[in-house]
């Protein structure tokens, strides 16, 4: 429950509601969209990439010299956690067609396809399978279905959305397929929203110019994610599953190569070899880098091992100087901080406004112009509101959906979000959300072309760990969308290729390599990654820990 | 963490840890030391991940709730359930009918429900699960699927169901058959399917693809935007 003063800032909001009610009735837009000059202000002036100390220089490897987000670099900057001369390769312990990395909709897609293509796969993962940022997606999947919208325009969208950055084709893969993606999804029986007379349910998102989100109430990501995680449990034959086993290496052959892997038991620690012919990197994002101290909405395991071991192994990485900021992560109550409070609110027609229940912006700029305009408004324009626990926010007004769209609409169409402050004693019916930008997505990643394919070959990924898709800026419903279409892609690509491919001797020689090069610039040798897993040990518990050794964040 | 919140006492596995209040068990646990290897996953209520059982102080009942969502109270008795050992049956989802013959092959437990509610009860996402079960009996998968739509698998129910069901994957199938065969078919999107692949959008989506950033961003800027 909100206490007294942020009450009086509530009554205020509540003042203004029925002209904003009447103005978003009226059709027109209710706050101009911003033109491209003002995007570039907002943007220099507040988001958190534009910073001085947000980027710095990666010192080796084979994006050396370029700038990228300064923790990106810090887990590139490091030591492996492995010791190359501790491996016998001569006896893998699983030999697989296809290692496919992470089980989240990418890793699913890709196992699906490359069985379908003839290949036996080997699923890793280092959570369950299925815990994973693809289980979290509330909004929806993109995909030009209406007959009032079509590809081209989708094209122009992620476009526009990504500040033309983007690979353009990876983004003509991504439109093009994305209709068969949706189909795909239906016909593997995922329950996609539809409207009275049978067709989908589509709705606006930030940056669309038609109504293309697709979505399953607001468990989108989940109703994917848990329908393709089912068919990857119905293949036991094909599909072999190995949990709580995150890779932390590649293995190359003498070829150079990418060839398999080594995994770390989380539970028992031991570490295991995978010879793979063809290898699919889909770890997701890093969230849990917690870049500039953010919060983040990324589930626990979210932290960039992907790039670190592909980065290790030769691949290069895209755009990895720009990072996704979601506008609307809640900072009150303090238990859900961070949590994502997803966009399709304002699809809804909630409406951002700030302590005196004033509009300052457009709902629906593209998320890297909104999350500025929130900030500047928390910080130059002193128009956010303080919480208890000393963060500062300005209010989603989701009471307005009910009045736009009648009672019910939030508990019908935003059922997880209900229960989500249910659980924390606020009625997001009756009250608005006070929300502040939080740390969402990784815009770039590993570099791939319309295959999948890396640089090295034998190394494929696809979903966030990819990098060209999204250019700098990712919309909502893209990312979901990606996962399937560029799942799918690997999946056929990587079975393709191991058909043909001859590994020669395994080896991890390229590890010795790279530290090499880490010591070389000086690093501490208490620097280890990829970091598997966030450190929340607090320091109290940590004084006492006189005889525990840490791996970097790991005991 | 502000200074000076006040502390709770939380009891893991017995031993008893002072915690802020206000933390939930997740963070509880992280702070008296812990570092989670699983039974943790989204930490934000969608994975099913971290299913758990307690006790509160002065209560005979065992209650079960998600770890990263639970506020936990002072002398909280706290168990995790990071796994539970359930059967789940392999299917084509081709091959059968979306009707009550699939459950009675795939699921024959599920027609030993003795109508107890406990599963109703102990689900942390306030799912009608006993009702479900129910419309899954009468061979209502529509009706099972829209019930169990926001079942996130936590195990829960199964795991105190005394006929050993398992609610959670009987719903998986209710939900696939209800999306492959009960849902209307959006003609919109046979039709665009069809029009892709007949290769209507090919030779102007090359262009785009060839396009020089002016041509793109002009054409960007221009687009007529519809948002109703
Ligand atoms: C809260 C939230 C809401 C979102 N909402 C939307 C939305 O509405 N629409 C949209 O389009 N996008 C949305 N996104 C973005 C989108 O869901 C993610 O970008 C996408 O799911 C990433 O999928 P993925 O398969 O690439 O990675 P993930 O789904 O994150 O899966 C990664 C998998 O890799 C595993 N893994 C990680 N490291 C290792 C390792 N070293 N070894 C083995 N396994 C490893 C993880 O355990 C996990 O299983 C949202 C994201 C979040 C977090
Ligand atoms: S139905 Fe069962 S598995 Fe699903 S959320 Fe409820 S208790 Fe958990
Ligand atoms: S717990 Fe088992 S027996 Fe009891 S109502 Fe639920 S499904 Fe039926
Ligand atoms: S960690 Fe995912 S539901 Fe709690």
């Amino acid at each position: 429950m909100y206490p007294e003063y942020m009450r009086k800032s509530i009554r205020r909001v509540e003042k203004t509601r029925s002209e904003r009610l009447k103005l978003a009735r009226s059709g027109k837009t209710i706050f101009p969209m911003m033109s491209e000059e003002e995007r570039q202000e907002v943007l220099d002036n507040f988001h958190p990439d534009y910073k001085k100390d947000a980027r710095k220089k990666v010192r080796i490897g084979p994006n050396k010299g370029e700038k990228i987000t300064t923790k990106v670099v810090d887990v590139l900057e490091a030591y492996s956690r492995i010791k190359p001369e501790y491996f016998d390769l001569k006896h893998p312990d699983y030999e697989t067609d296809v290692l496919v990395i992470g089980a989240g909709s990418a890793g699913f897609s890709a196992s699906l396809l490359a069985s379908e293509n003839g290949a036996d796969v080997l699923l890793v993962t280092k959570l369950r399978i299925g815990d994973s940022n693809s289980m979290m997606a509330q909004g929806g999947i993109q995909a030009a279905v209406r007959p009032d919208d079509n590809p081209l325009l989708h094209y122009l969208d992620v476009m526009g959305g990504g500040h033309f950055d983007n690979k353009p084709d990876l983004v003509k893969a991504l439109v093009s397929e994305a209709p068969d993606a949706i189909h795909w999804l239906q016909e593997l029986g995922v329950m996609f929203d539809r409207n009275e007379d049978g067709t989908m349910l589509t709705k606006p998102g930030g940056g669309t110019c038609r109504p293309r989100m697709h979505s399953a109430r607001d468990y989108t990501g989940a109703a994917i994610c848990r329908t393709i995680r089912d068919e990857v449990l119905n293949r036991p034959d094909k599909i072999k599953i190995l949990e709580h086993q995150p890779a932390v290496e590649l293995i190359k052959d003498d070829k150079g190569n990418v060839a398999g892997a080594v995994l770390y038991h989380l539970e028992n620690r031991n570490y295991f070899t995978v010879k793979a012919k063809a290898t699919i990197i889909a770890t997701g994002g890093f969230g849990r880098l917690h870049i500039k101290n953010f919060e983040t909405t990324n589930h626990y395991g979210a932290t960039a091992d992907g790039l670190v071991i592909a980065y290790r192994a030769g691949a290069n990485l895209l755009y990895m100087d720009s990072v996704q900021y979601h506008p609307t992560g809640a900072v009150y109550p303090p238990q859900i901080l961070g949590f994502l409070c997803t966009e399709k609110l304002r699809g809804l027609g909630a409406q951002p406004v700030n302590k005196n229940g004033d509009l300052f912006v457009h709902p629906l700029e593209p998320r890297d112009i909104e999350a500025s305009a929130f900030i500047r408004e928390c910080t130059d324009s002193n128009m956010g509101i303080e919480t208890p626990g000393g963060q500062v926010g300005i209010w989603l007004d989701s009471p307005l959906i009910e009045k736009l769209s009648g009672p019910g609409t939030i508990k019908k169409n935003l059922p997880a979000m209900l229960r989500q402050f249910e659980r924390f004693d606020v009625d997001i019916t009756q009250d608005p959300i006070l929300v502040y930008p939080t740390l969402h997505y990784q815009n770039g990643g590993i570099e791939i072309n319309d295959h999948c394919e890396t640089k090295v070959n034998g190394l494929f990924v696809a979903g966030e760990a990819s990098g060209g898709v999204h250019g700098r800026n990712r919309l909502m419903g893209n990312s979901q969308l990606d996962l399937i279409v560029f799942g799918r892609r690997a999946g056929i690509y990587a079975a393709q290729y191991a058909k043909k491919a001859k590994t020669g001797a395994l080896t991890l020689s390229h590890i010795t390599e790279y530290d090499k090069e880490v010591e070389k610039i000086g690093v501490d040798k208490k620097h280890i990654s990829p970091m598997v897993l966030p450190d929340y040990t607090p320091s109290s518990v940590k004084e006492r820990q006189h005889t525990t050794e840490y791996q970097g964040t790991l005991r | 963490m502000p200074k000076n919140v006040p502390m709770v006492k939380v009891y893991i596995l017995g031993e008893g840890f002072d915690v802020p209040e206000g933390s939930t068990i997740i963070t509880a646990l992280e702070y008296a030391g812990f570092q989670l290897t699983v039974g943790v996953g989204c930490r934000e209520g969608f994975c099913g991940a971290c299913g758990t059982l307690y006790r509160e102080k002065g209560d005979y009942k065992l209650q079960a709730g998600l770890a990263c969502q639970t506020v936990v109270t002072d002398g909280m008795n706290i168990a995790q359930i990071p796994f539970v050992p359930a059967e789940k049956p392999i299917y084509d989802i081709n091959k059968i009918d979306p009707d009550i013959d699939a459950f009675k092959i795939l699921y024959p437990t599920l027609f030993r429900c003795v109508g107890c509610n406990t599963c109703t009860k102990i689900c942390p996402q306030d799912i009608e699960v006993m009702d479900y079960v129910q419309a899954l009996i009468r061979g209502d998968v529509a009706r099972a699927a829209d019930l169990s739509f926001d079942c996130i698998r936590c195990g829960l129910c199964a795991l105190r169901c005394p006929a050993e069901i398992v609610q959670y994957n009987a719903a998986i199938l209710a939900r696939r058959l209800t999306g492959k065969y009960l849902l209307p078919k959006s003609p919109d999107l046979e039709n665009r399917v069809k029009e892709i692949a007949e290769g209507l959008y090919e030779e102007e989506l090359q262009k785009l693809e060839k396009a020089n950033a002016e041509t793109i961003k002009k054409r960007y800027y221009d687009r007529d935007i519809k948002t109703g």
